[in-house]
C-alpha cells in the first residue's frame, strides 16, 4: 500500500519545491520582513495606544493625500478599537467639514458628527488623481487586507495553520514599503514623479517618501519622557497597526467568539462521538441476534 | 470514555446506564444550544444597524424661518414630525377644552413645552393606521386625516375617530427660544 | 435492496387522516429513519450529510447577507463593507457565506473523490451520480456568481474573463456574451442580472438534490465494499445509526468550518477584491477561486482560446461518462490493486492542476499543465477502460457483514466497537 503513494508523492513534492526557493516574487521586489503584531495569531489584540498613535500618524501625515471613506468617526470610540472617548470623538469630528444641502437646496459646510465619515482630501477620484500625477492616491479604509504577498508553497500551507499560521502580511507590506525608500541601484533610469522604493512591485512608486524620523510629535508620558520613539519604523507600524483596526474593525469579537464557538465544537464533537460509540455498540449485540427487531422489515 | 468503549454491555441496561443516560441527555442540550446560539447572529442582525443608529442622533431645528400659524415637516429616525407653529387663537382653543369632551384626555399644557405654549411638536402619522394628516383642516382646524377621516384640533389631539389616540411627542428640548433639539430628553439622547 | 417498505404505522387519528391523504410522514421515515444503511461505511460516507448541512449554511447566510446587500455597480462595494462594519454580526454572516463556499468544494470533492474510488458511479448508480455532477456544475455556475458581488478588482475581471471565454463561442458566442453583460462590457447590469441569478440557482440546487437523495433510496448506498446488502445482518437503520455518525462528522467539519471564519476568514480570498473594481487596471494576477483552479489549467494549457474552453468544459463533462468508461466488474478500488494506483495517480494530477492553475502560465508551468491535462483526459479515455478489461480484481468478501467481522465468523460485537471496525476499509 505505501509503495502505492510513494510515487505520485513524490511527483508531488518534486514539482511543488520548484517553487520553494523563490524569495522574490514575479516584480522582482523582496519580500516584506515579517513583523511583530500585537495583534496576529488566535489570541491577538489591538494594542490600544498603539492604534491611537497610528490614527495621529494618519492624520497628520497621511490623510492630507489618502482618504479613508469607510470609516466614521464613531467607529473610533467603538469597542475594539482605539479606545477614544464619545466626547473626544465629538470634539474631534468638529474640527472637520462636511457639505450639507440646506432648505434652499444648496450645499453648505457644517461640522462633522460623529455620524460622519473621515472626509477625503480631494473631492473626488478625479481630482485626486489630477493633484497626484494622474493617479489617485488609494483609499485607507480596507487597504490592509488588499496588500499582500505570496509566501509560496510550503509557507503558504503553513500560514494557515493555527498557532503558526500568519494573516498580517498586509500590514507586513504597509510597514515594508514606508521603509522601503532608498537610493535607486547605480544605472537605473528614475523617471520623473515617481521614486525608488525596494518593496514595490516593479521599485517605481508615485508617492514621494511620505514620512521621516521625528515628524509626528507623541503625547510623552507623565514625566515628560517619550513613550516610543519618534522614528519611521515606529511610525510605520503604528499607522499600519491602526489601518489593520480600520480593514477589520470587529477583529477583536471575532477572535474572542471564535475560541467560544471552536471550543463548543470541539467539546459537542466529543459528546457526540461518545454517543454514537454507544449507539453502534448495539450493534455489536445485533451480530448476535439480540435485537432483531432493528431488521425485521428488510 | 475511553474505558466504556471497551466495556462488555448487557443487552438489558448497562451498569454505566445513567452514565450513558446523562451523556445523551448533555449531548441533546449541547445541540439544543448550539442550534440556538446560531440563531442569534441572524436575529441580531436584524436589527438596525450601527449606521441606522448613528443617523437617529438628536437632530436640530432652527425655529427662526417658521412664521406664525406654519406647520413645518421634519424627519427624525426616518419619522415624519410636525413642528407647528401656533396663532394664539388656536392656543386658546386648544387650552379652553373640556378634557371629558375630549377620545384621549390630555391638557393642550401637557403637550407643550413650559414657556413654549405656541410651538407644537407631534409626530405626523395617524395613530389609526399611519397616514399623514393635512394641516389646517377639519372641524377642529388642527389636521384632518384623508384616509379614513380622523380629525385632530390644534393641539394635535384626535377628535373624531376612528384614530384612538393623540398624535404622540417625540423626545425633544428646547436649546434655545428659537432651536429645538428633537431626540433628547432629560440631557440626555435617547436610545 | 428497495425491499424496504414503509414501516411507518401512524398511531393518533389525526396522524392517520393525514397519512391517508399525503403520505409525507411515512415517506421521510423510509427515507431517514427505516432505511437500511450498509453497517461498513466508514466516515467518508459522512459528507453527503456534511454537503447538505453546507447547502442549507449557505442559503440562510445568502438570505441574510441579501438583506443587506445593494448589487449596483456604484454600491456592491461599499454595502458589503457596511454588512462588515455596521451591521450587527454582519461580519459574521459574511465571513460564513464566502468561507462556506470554499467549505462546500471541500466536501463536494471529497465526496466525489470517494465516489470515483469506490465506484460509485457503476450501475445500477449512474443517474444517481450523474445528477451529482449537474449539481456539481450548478455549484460552480453559483460559486462564480456569487465571487462577482463584492465587486472587487477580482470580482470585476473574474466576470470580465470568464464571460469572454463565452465569446470563444464561434457564431453565437458574441450575442450570449452581450446578454450576459446586458451592455457593451461588464458593468451594472451585469452585476444586477448575477445578484438575480446567485440568488436562484442555489434553489435549483436543492432541486436537484431531491432527485439526488431519490435517486440513492432507490438504488441504496454504495458502500467501501462495493457490494449490495444481502441480508438484514448486512445492514444498520438509518436512525439512529447513519443518523448520529452524521450529526457527529457535521459538528467536526463545523469545527473545521470556524477555524476559517473566525481565525483565516481572508485565506481563501483574494487581496485584490479589496480594491474596488476598477476597469482601467488589472490585477497583477487573475486567478480564480482555488475550487476552480484545475480547470483554470487545463483552459490555460490550449494555446487556442476556443480549444481551451472546450478542453475545460470537456473535464467537467467527462465525468458524467465514467459510468460506461470503467469496464470493471468491481466497484471498490479496494478489490482493485492496478487501478487503485491509477486512481491516485488521478488525484495527485488533479491537486498538481490545482497548483499549477495558480502559477502564472509561463514556462515549466505550462509544460507541466499539458502533461497534467494530457493526464487527466487519458484516465478517463484509456486507463479507465482498459485496466477494467486486464486486471484482476482481489476476491470480493462473501458480504458486507464478513468485512466487519472477518470471514466465516461471528466475532461477538462484545469487546469490540463494531463501528470503529469498518475503519480498515478506509485505508484503501
Amino acid at each position: 500500500m505505501k509503495t502505492t503513494r510513494l510515487l505520485p508523492a513524490s511527483l508531488l513534492a518534486a514539482v511543488m519545491s520548484v517553487s520553494a526557493a523563490h524569495a522574490e516574487d514575479e516584480h522582482g521586489a523582496p519580500h516584506p520582513p515579517r513583523e511583530k503584531w500585537s495583534f496576529a495569531g488566535i489570541f491577538g489584540r489591538f494594542d490600544q495606544a498603539q492604534l491611537q498613535r497610528g490614527f495621529q500618524v494618519y492624520k497628520e501625515v497621511c490623510s492630507s493625500c489618502h482618504s479613508m471613506s469607510l470609516v466614521r468617526f464613531r467607529n473610533l470610540a467603538e469597542a475594539g478599537g482605539p479606545g477614544f472617548s464619545a466626547g473626544q470623538v465629538k470634539e474631534l469630528a468638529a474640527q472637520y467639514k462636511v457639505k450639507e444641502q440646506n432648505d434652499a437646496g444648496e450645499d453648505v459646510d457644517r461640522p462633522a458628527r460623529a455620524a460622519d465619515a473621515f472626509p477625503s482630501p480631494f473631492p473626488n477620484e478625479k481630482a485626486a488623481a489630477a493633484a497626484n500625477g494622474g493617479k489617485a492616491p488609494p483609499d485607507f479604509s480596507v487597504l490592509a487586507k488588499a496588500r499582500t504577498y505570496e509566501r509560496g508553497f510550503p509557507l503558504f500551507v503553513i500560514d494557515a495553520m493555527p498557532f503558526v499560521g500568519y494573516s498580517e502580511q498586509g500590514v507586513d507590506y504597509i510597514h515594508a514599503l514606508l521603509n522601503g525608500y532608498e537610493d535607486p541601484p547605480a544605472g537605473k533610469e528614475i523617471p520623473t514623479g515617481t521614486y525608488y522604493n525596494k518593496y514595490y512591485a516593479g521599485h517605481l512608486i508615485a508617492m514621494p517618501k511620505p514620512i521621516s524620523d521625528g515628524q509626528v510629535t507623541y503625547a510623552k508620558n507623565d514625566k515628560g519622557e517619550p513613550v516610543v520613539p519618534e522614528t519611521t519604523e515606529q511610525y510605520s507600524h503604528d499607522v499600519a497597526a491602526f489601518m489593520a483596526w480600520a480593514a477589520e474593525p470587529h477583529m477583536m469579537a471575532r477572535k474572542a467568539l471564535g475560541l467560544r464557538v471552536i471550543l463548543f465544537l470541539l467539546v459537542l464533537s466529543g459528546l457526540l462521538y461518545y454517543v454514537k460509540k454507544k449507539i453502534w455498540a448495539k450493534v455489536g449485540g445485533e451480530v448476535h441476534g439480540l435485537q432483531p427487531e432493528l431488521h425485521k422489515t428488510y | 470514555m475511553a474505558n466504556t468503549a471497551g466495556h462488555p454491555e448487557s443487552p438489558h441496561g448497562a451498569p454505566d446506564g445513567t452514565r450513558r443516560d446523562f451523556m445523551f441527555l448533555a449531548t441533546g442540550a449541547g445541540l439544543a444550544v448550539g442550534a440556538g446560539a446560531l440563531a442569534w447572529p441572524f436575529v441580531a442582525s436584524m436589527a438596525p444597524d450601527a449606521e441606522t443608529i448613528a443617523a437617529g442622533a438628536p437632530l436640530e431645528v432652527d425655529l427662526t424661518p417658521i412664521q406664525e400659524g406654519q406647520i413645518v415637516n421634519v424627519f427624525w429616525r426616518g419619522k415624519l414630525i410636525f413642528v407647528r407653529n401656533r396663532t394664539e387663537k388656536e392656543v386658546k382653543e386648544a387650552s379652553e377644552v373640556k378634557l371629558a369632551d375630549l377620545i384621549d384626555p390630555q391638557a393642550d399644557s401637557a403637550r407643550v413645552k413650559q414657556g413654549h405654549a405656541k410651538w407644537l411638536v407631534v409626530y405626523g402619522n395617524c395613530t389609526h393606521l399611519g397616514c399623514v394628516p393635512i394641516g389646517h383642516q377639519g372641524q377642529y382646524e388642527g389636521w384632518s386625516c384623508p384616509c379614513h377621516g380622523s380629525l385632530y384640533d390644534t393641539s394635535g389631539r384626535v377628535r373624531r375617530g376612528p384614530a384612538p389616540s393623540n398624535l404622540p411627542i417625540p423626545p425633544y428640548v428646547f436649546e434655545s427660544d428659537s432651536k429645538i433639539r428633537i431626540g433628547e430628553e432629560g440631557g440626555k439622547a435617547v436610545a | 435492496m428497495s425491499a424496504h417498505g414503509n414501516t411507518y404505522v401512524p398511531k393518533s387519528a389525526l396522524a392517520k387522516w393525514f397519512e391517508s391523504r399525503l403520505p409525507l410522514i411515512g415517506l421521510v421515515h423510509s427515507s431517514f429513519v427505516s432505511f437500511p444503511v450498509p453497517r461498513n461505511l466508514n466516515y467518508f460516507w459522512t459528507f453527503g450529510a456534511i454537503l447538505i448541512a453546507m447547502l442549507v449554511s449557505q442559503i440562510v447566510t445568502g438570505i441574510w447577507l441579501a438583506m443587506h446587500y445593494d448589487p449596483s455597480a456604484a454600491n456592491a462595494f461599499n454595502s458589503v463593507e457596511h454588512i462588515m462594519r455596521d451591521v450587527n454580526y454582519g461580519w459574521l454572516l459574511r465571513y460564513m457565506h464566502a468561507n462556506g463556499a470554499s467549505m462546500f468544494f471541500v466536501a463536494v470533492y471529497v465526496h466525489i473523490f470517494r465516489a470515483l474510488y469506490y465506484g460509485s458511479y457503476k450501475a445500477p448508480r449512474e443517474v444517481l451520480y450523474i445528477l451529482g455532477v449537474i449539481i456539481y456544475l450548478l455549484m460552480m455556475a453559483t460559486a462564480f456568481l456569487g465571487y462577482t458581488l463584492p465587486w472587487g478588482q477580482m470580482s470585476f475581471w473574474g466576470a470580465t474573463v470568464i464571460t469572454s471565454i463565452l465569446g470563444a463561442i464561434p457564431v453565437v458566442g458574441e450575442t450570449i456574451q452581450s446578454l450576459l453583460w446586458g451592455g457593451y462590457s461588464v458593468g451594472s447590469p451585469t452585476l444586477n442580472r448575477f445578484f438575480s441569478l446567485h440568488y436562484l440557482l442555489p434553489f435549483m440546487i436543492t432541486g436537484v438534490v431531491v432527485l439526488h437523495v431519490w435517486a440513492l433510496h432507490v438504488t441504496g448506498q454504495n458502500n467501501p465494499a462495493g457490494i449490495p446488502i444481502k441480508s438484514g445482518k448486512d445492514a444498520v437503520a438509518f436512525t439512529p445509526y447513519a443518523t448520529v455518525k452524521d450529526v457527529f462528522a457535521s459538528v467536526v467539519f463545523f469545527a473545521f468550518f470556524a477555524y476559517w471564519i473566525f481565525y483565516q476568514p481572508n485565506y481563501l480570498g483574494h487581496a485584490d477584491n479589496y480594491v474596488p473594481a476598477n476597469p482601467a487596471v488589472t490585477p497583477a494576477h487573475i486567478v480564480p477561486e482555488w475550487y476552480f483552479l484545475p480547470f483554470y489549467a487545463i483552459l490555460r494549457a490550449v494555446p487556442d482560446k476556443l480549444g481551451g474552453v472546450i478542453l475545460m468544459f470537456s473535464a467537467v463533462l467527462i465525468l458524467a461518462l465514467a459510468p460506461w468508461l470503467d469496464t470493471s466488474r468491481v466497484r471498490s478500488c479496494n478489490y482493485r490493486p492496478i487501478y487503485r494506483q491509477f486512481f491516485w495517480l488521478f488525484l495527485v494530477v488533479c491537486v498538481l492542476l490545482g497548483w499549477l492553475g495558480a502559477k502564472p502560465p509561463e514556462g515549466g508551468y505550462v509544460i507541466a499543465a499539458r502533461i497534467c491535462t494530457a493526464y487527466y483526459f487519458l484516465h478517463f479515455l484509456l486507463v479507465m477502460p482498459l485496466v477494467g478489461l486486464f486486471e484482476t480484481p482481489k476476491a470480493l468478501p462473501g458480504s458486507i457483514l464478513e468485512t466487519v467481522t472477518g470471514p466465516g465468523k461471528q466475532v461477538s460485537g462484545s469487546g469490540m466497537p463494531i463501528g470503529a471496525a469498518a475503519a480498515p476499509s478506509s485505508k484503501g
